[in-house]
Parts: C-alpha cells; sequence; structure tokens
C-alpha cells in the first residue's frame, strides 16, 4: 500500500475514533494503531462494519511478550504483553495493526470472537503460549501444547528446553515426566549492533 | 422405548485420512456430526520460540519444515519480511526464479492434494498419477538446491544460486536397462529450463487425465457436491484464504490485489467458485494448476532471454563469493561476521504474505535491532482452516468429515507449527 492510502486511512482512523488512539505509526509501509483493551472490541466492530474500513477478515491474533526487548537503556519500558491484529480489508484492499498493551499481572484483553469468528483458535493459542485471557471466550482451553501441560512457553522466561521431558518408563508401563536434563546450549550469542545505516538522530537505530 | 444418546468417537490421531496427526473428537447421532472438536499441536515444534533463539538465516530450513508440502512458498514470506524490514530488493532475475519456484510448489502442492483427497473419498489411481508428475518437479527442486524438499533455497537479498544448465541423469542398472534409461533421460540433456519446459508442455494433457478420472466421476460428485458448503459472508468470517475463499466465490488473490515480486508483469486468471463446496474448491484448484502451468511458461520464457545476478550485491546479508574472499579483506570480514553472527536488522516490525497454494502465508517479525528475531509469528493459511473444521462437519455424516478435512487441505506442520 502507498504511504498517502496508508496517511489517508490513519486519519479515518483517528477522525472515526476521537480520543481513542494512543498512537498510530506508519513504517515499512503497515500502519500499527494502539489503543487500550477496553475499547478494543468496540473500535474491532466498527472496523468491521465501518465502510471505509471495511476490515471483514481477521488475518492473524498474536500474543508478544516485550519482557527482554533491547538492552541496557534502550531496554522496554512498557507494559509486558500484547496482544496483535492483523486485520485485512478484502473491499478496500488494505491492511491494518492493531495493538493493545495489557496489564502484565492479568493480561486480560476483550474476547473478538463475536466480530471474527476466526478469531477463536487464534485466542486460544495467545491463551496456551502466552497465558492472556480474553474476556467473553466461549471455550478457552489450551489448544497446542500437551493434554496437562504446565506453564506458558512462548514466555520470554519460560527456558527453550521447558522444564519437564517425557519418556516411555518400562517397569510402571506408562509414559513418565521428569525434569529435562540436558543443559542449555547457545551456539551464536544475541547482539545488538547500533549499524550506522539505519542510525536516526539521538544515535539509536530505529525501524 | 429404548434410551438413544449421543456418543463420541475418536478420529484420528493415527488415522490415515486425518492427514497426518490430527484427532477430531466427534460427537455424533447415529452417523450424523454434532459436535467436532479437533484436538491439535500434537506436531507442536515450537518453531516460533526456537527462531527466536537462532540468528535470522539460521530459521529459513524450518520454514520448508512448516507446510511440507509447499516448502519453498514458506521460504518466501519469510525471506520477503526480512527484505521488507532490511529495505533491500532482490535482482529482478532472483525475483523471476522466486515466482517460478512459487509456482511449481502450487503444482507439488495441489497434485499431492488431488491426490490425497481422491485416495480418502475412494479414488486410488489418482494418487499414483500425481506421484509421477511430482517427481519430475522435485527433480527440479534437487537440481537447484541439492535438497528434495527441505531446500532453503531462497535468502534474503535473492536466492542461493543459479539455474544450473546441465540435469543429473540416470545410470543404467539392473532393474532398468539401457533402453529405459534413455527414455528416462530423454529431457534430461539440457538445462534445467529446458526440463522445466518439457514437463509444462506435458503437464496440461495430465492434467485433462485427472479431470477425466475426477470431474464427470459419479461417485465423485457424490461424495462432493453440497459437501462442506461455506458461504461468502462464513468464509470471511472463518478467516479463509487462497482456494478456500476462492472456492466460497470471492475472488482474492494477494498475487493479484497486492502483488508481490513480478507478479503484476505476468499473465494469468484466478479461478472462482460459485457454491462454495468440496466440487467447486476442487474445480478451483485444479484450473490453478493449470494457471500455474502458464506463469512457469512465462517465467522460463523470461529466464532464458534474460542473465544476471541472482544475489544481492550487500554483502552485510548476503555473502561474498569465495573466490573474492580468499583474495580480498574486506570480504573476508563481511563472510567471518555472517557466519559468525548473521546479519541484525534494525528495530521494528513487519508483516509480509505470500499467496501460498493452501492460502496466505504470512510471517510477522518484531526486531529490537539484535541479529535473531525478538517475535516471529507465523500466520499458517491451515490454522485458520482447521479452526472451521467444527462448523464444515456439523449435520454431516461421519464419511463426509473425511472430505471436509480433504478439502481444507490441511498439514500439520503448519498448523501445528
Amino acid at each position: 500500500m502507498s504511504e498517502s492510502t496508508l496517511t489517508t486511512l490513519a486519519q479515518n482512523i483517528q477522525e472515526h475514533f476521537p480520543g481513542l488512539i494512543d498512537r498510530s505509526t506508519i513504517a515499512n509501509a503497515e500502519l500499527t494503531v494502539e489503543l487500550r483493551p477496553e475499547h478494543l472490541h468496540d473500535v474491532c466492530l466498527t472496523l468491521r462494519d465501518e465502510p471505509r474500513f471495511g476490515f471483514e477478515l481477521l488475518i492473524d491474533l498474536c500474543g508478544v511478550d516485550y519482557l527482554s526487548y533491547g538492552e541496557g537503556d534502550d531496554g522496554w519500558q512498557g507494559p509486558r504483553f500484547a496482544v496483535v491484529y492483523h486485520l485485512l480489508s478484502i473491499a478496500n484492499n488494505q491492511r491494518l495493526r492493531v495493538r493493545s498493551f495489557l496489564d502484565e499481572n492479568a493480561p486480560l484483553a476483550p474476547s473478538v470472537v463475536d466480530v471474527w469468528e476466526g478469531a477463536n483458535w487464534f485466542e486460544r493459542e495467545a491463551f496456551d503460549l502466552f497465558g492472556i485471557l480474553f474476556d467473553g471466550h466461549p471455550d478457552l482451553r489450551r489448544l497446542l501444547t500437551d493434554y496437562g501441560f504446565i506453564g506458558h512457553p512462548f514466555r520470554k522466561d519460560f527456558p527453550l528446553w521447558g522444564n519437564v521431558e517425557m519418556r516411555y518408563d518400562p517397569e510402571k508401563q506408562r509414559v513418565v515426566y521428569e525434569p529435562v536434563v540436558i543443559a542449555p546450549r547457545v551456539t551464536v550469542p544475541r547482539v545488538i549492533r547500533h549499524d550506522h545505516r539505519y542510525l536516526v538522530e539521538g544515535g539509536k537505530t530505529n525501524g | 422405548m429404548a434410551e438413544i444418546r449421543n456418543y463420541t468417537m475418536n478420529f484420528g490421531p493415527q488415522h490415515p485420512s486425518a492427514h497426518g496427526v490430527l484427532r477430531l473428537v466427534l460427537e455424533m447421532d447415529g452417523e450424523v456430526i454434532e459436535r467436532a472438536d479437533p484436538h491439535i499441536g500434537l506436531l507442536h515444534r515450537a518453531t516460533e520460540k526456537l527462531a527466536e533463539s537462532k540468528p535470522y538465516n539460521h530459521s529459513i530450513g524450518y520454514m520448508d519444515r512448516l507446510d511440507y508440502v509447499s516448502m519453498m512458498c514458506n521460504e518466501h514470506a519469510y525471506v520477503l519480511t526480512m527484505e521488507k524490514m532490511l529495505g533491500i530488493e532482490p535482482p529482478l532475475r532472483a525475483q523471476y526464479i522466486r515466482v517460478m519456484f512459487d509456482e511449481i510448489t502450487r503444482i507439488l502442492n495441489h497434485l499431492l492434494w488431488v491426490g490425497a483427497h481422491a485416495l480418502d473419498i475412494g479414488a486410488m489411481t489418482v494418487f499414483l498419477y500425481a506421484f509421477r508428475e511430482r517427481e519430475d518437479l522435485l527433480d527440479a527442486y534437487e537440481a537447484v538446491s541439492g535438497a528434495r524438499m527441505h531446500a532453503t533455497y531462497y535468502r534474503p537479498g535473492g536466492v542461493y544460486r543459479d539455474l544450473p544448465d546441465v540435469m543429473p541423469q540416470y545410470c543404467a542398472s539392473k532393474w532398468h536397462n539401457e533402453k529405459e534409461t534413455a527414455a528416462r533421460n530423454k529431457d534430461r540433456h539440457g538445462s534445467l529450463l529446458d526440463f522445466l519446459e518439457a514437463f509444462t508442455e506435458r503437464f496440461p494433457g495430465y492434467l485433462d487425465e485427472y479431470e477425466t478420472l475426477l470431474t464427470d466421476n459419479r461417485i465423485w460428485k457424490q461424495r462432493t457436491v453440497g459437501i462442506g458448503v461455506v458461504t461468502p459472508e462464513r468464509a470471511m468470517q472463518l478467516g479463509f484464504t487462497g482456494p478456500m475463499i476462492r472456492g466460497s466465490g470471492i475472488a482474492w488473490d494477494l498475487r493479484k490485489k497486492q502483488p508481490y515480486e513480478v507478479y503484476d508483469r505476468l499473465d494469468f486468471d484466478i479461478p472462482v467458485g460459485v457454491q462454495g463446496d468440496c466440487y467447486d474448491r476442487y474445480l478451483v484448484r485444479m484450473e490453478e494448476m493449470r494457471q500455474s502451468n502458464r506463469i512457469v511458461r512465462q517465467c522460463i520464457d523470461w529466464l532464458r532471454r534474460n542473465s544476471g545476478p541472482v544475489m544481492t550485491d550487500n554483502h552485510k546479508v548476503a555473502p561474498p563469493r569465495r573466490e573474492t574472499m580468499k583474495g580480498d579483506m574486506e570480504a573476508l570480514i563481511h563472510h567471518f561476521k555472517l557466519f559468525t553472527e548473521g546479519f541484525c536488522i534494525p528495530a521494528g516490525e513487519a508483516y509480509a504474505a505470500v499467496e501460498a497454494p493452501k492460502g496466505e502465508f504470512g510471517i510477522y517479525l518484531i526486531s529490537d535491532g539484535a541479529n535473531k528475531p525478538y517475535r516471529m509469528k507465523i500466520r499458517a493459511p491451515g490454522f485458520a482452516h482447521m479452526g472451521a473444521v467444527d462448523e464444515m462437519c456439523r449435520g454431516h455424516m461421519l464419511a463426509d468429515v473425511v472430505a471436509v478435512i480433504g478439502t481444507l487441505d490441511i498439514v500439520f506442520g503448519e498448523v501445528d507449527r
């Protein structure tokens, strides 16, 4: 999408929801709007039904955990969890990203299953992997992890190797769970380079 | 009078027509499905979390293993997202090669789909024919990348290497004598493009063979017409993309509507269904194969006439040539940095999607400026389609569940990730 259509869309959204949009950014030829979770449901409903938005398709819904974002002084200051919606309008051929930051201790977002029914599984997935709760979801069960799994594996404080491993115990004649024995191993360390090609004012890199 | 109760039945996880590992808990009233509750995640490998622990380049290979029947399309979405964030564009020849292999992948995927779908609902022969053609296309994969399935061929900034000038040939053996071997090598004397061109000439005839077997077949129609009907409104509500939404009559294709690479320079049509049932989706996919064949032919034609680089010369993301590396200090440093630390992507976020054979396959990347993604989300088309199984199966008979799963074109590598 061209820069001008994105700017128009951003303006339209600002006009239509005065005071509800906390931030609206255009980067990488994509428009992102941020709003508080309490407005999320109503805004989504309008985004779907208002003809000039016409976002009748929920492409994706995912959770994000910003716990270890950045490093040192550039580290993350905002709330830990966010839920991100990717919307698509077939009628107007436009895309939109909606983000809402959630409270760290009780990450709760309103469910949008009644707006887009396809959100059902995406919300179950975000609940399973990040522990984000969706208010009003008809059937919020774990989706991808094992029956009886403990924890939310995609949170940044959940170890990559997991906590338990399972094997078949021939004596007990059943599958048993035991603490993981392999030690974590990092082959390539994580490093942030402040590449001069992407420098912006203040000496920090920015997308 | 005897008491009549609903009962629950387990379908899978090891059922041959569950297309992988799907456990479906069916609540049934006699032979009619009242509710279907899919239990997925048996193939969950936490690809997204693994990718967060590895440099960007290392995860390209994981993409092949998501939807393991449309390997290169998955890679494509991933490298497109990286290129979007880095602000680089691959050379034109690389874009044509990518488009050509995307369409080869689409044919590969639809061939497996038509074979498996027909096998599931009672037509065995198509499966064998479809695998005959897949063999040639997998040979093309092998010639270009060295691997028959998990190619890791697309790289940020282009493709790994240019198309080969020679095709590998068969040798005579105890099982195949000289004459047979010569017949098998008939199309393999030229370059890869010659081999593919010969294939595209044969292929429409093969498609006619499948259509003779299925399209007007009475049993095939009885099993698919009116089964799993999805209206256009419901298709949008449920987040359908690809042949699933086109089967319901919505002409939505990213290749036309939001063209990436060189799709806007190519000539092809988008087939659209009318009824939104399994039969229409079958017709849509069959026609898509013909259109892909057309695109491949146009790409071959362009690639024959135009040569050029297939990889960007930006050595911050693409390794320098080995000869240069041996003599040039700067090239050596680039090579060393790239293979020890990888490249950093500027902080920010991006979403890029391709029209994969199954629908919109997208990658959402968040970077904090490091050499590894901060968060990667894979938007798999099959995931959204699988979520609709309950609605599509309700009120149908048990045997139709198999037809519905088949028509969704499910691969669990991408659903479970």
